[in-house]
């Protein structure tokens, strides 16, 4: 058998994360991150607080999403999370979980079901008005939601006033990608 | 039109999709009930002119099925619940 040599691509098709810089704002691939969702079996929501507590897994309120030191995670629905971790230590994040949560969490690996950006910058609300209903202006710093963007269904979490991270599908990785290049060109 | 969502708050109905009458919840016993009964569940429903209860889901929110109770003819949303309550309150969940 040949020896195939694959080299590790990004969402968007490149050796290295792209970043683009457009007027006040900085869009920045992220492939640093490894992804997992984590839902709650039926009873089991007191099991899950304490498996989460003792590994420092936070879990955020409804609409809102919150740091650890290794791990993060925003809230997806009742009962469950969307997991971060960084892809270096946790590449392999679901057997990371899996000792700490037994079967009172049911845990998916979604690293690779999503492309991530990074918006950094000021006045963010006006760019993003263009593309989600949702009101970032007034949303309060670590809110989490899903909305839509360039119809597709994405992750839109407000770490701050300055930085806002975007979850996307993988596989419309460059239409999304495209979308937000054309929406801070088209307001600068 | 704003659904107000339990969990959420005010959300445009455009995140939402429906499918219809909220009694689909209440599905028959597969091993007991009449052939009858499943015909009456599959096929017919009222068509109120005034509150309707609606299944609504909130596909591009968090993903929850809703019971929507809806004025048909003023279109004015009565109540919105958790479809995931409203079942177990029925007895549907174990």
């Amino acid at each position: 058998m040949p020896d195939f040599i694959l080299n590790p691509i990004t969402a968007l098709g490149h050796a290295t994360p792209e970043v683009d810089i457009i007027g006040p704002w900085t869009i920045t691939e992220r492939a640093d991150v490894a992804l997992a969702s984590l839902a709650v079996r039926r009873g089991r929501l007191g099991d899950v607080q304490t498996s989460a507590a003792a590994v420092g897994l936070p879990l955020p309120a409804a609409g809102a999403s919150a740091s650890g030191a290794l791990y993060s995670a925003f809230w997806m629905t009742p009962e469950m999370w969307m997991v971060e971790a960084p892809f270096a230590s946790h590449e392999d994040i679901r057997a990371h979980l899996l000792p700490a949560f037994g079967d009172a969490a049911s845990i998916t690996e979604q690293t690779d079901a999503w492309v991530r950006f990074d918006l950094a910058g000021a006045d963010l609300p006006r760019l993003l008005e263009r593309l989600s209903n949702f009101d970032l202006a007034k949303a309060a710093a670590g809110a989490a939601t899903r909305t839509v963007m360039e119809h597709l269904g994405c992750y839109l979490i407000k770490r701050t006033d300055t930085l806002v991270t975007v979850y996307g599908p993988r596989s419309s990785a460059q239409s999304l990608h495209h979308a937000l290049i054309v929406a801070a060109q088209s307001v600068l | 039109m704003i659904i107000h969502h339990p969990i959420l708050g005010p959300r445009d109905a455009q995140e939402f999709v429906y499918l219809g009458d909220a009694s689909l919840i209440g599905r028959p016993d597969g091993l007991t009930a009449s052939i009858e009964d499943f015909h009456n569940y599959t096929y017919l429903r009222d068509n109120p002119a005034g509150a309707h209860r609606e299944l609504w889901y909130h596909e591009q929110g968090d993903r929850s099925w809703l019971v929507v109770t809806r004025n048909t003819v003023t279109h004015e949303i009565l109540q919105v619940e958790l479809a995931r309550d409203v079942a177990r309150a029925e007895g549907r969940s174990k």
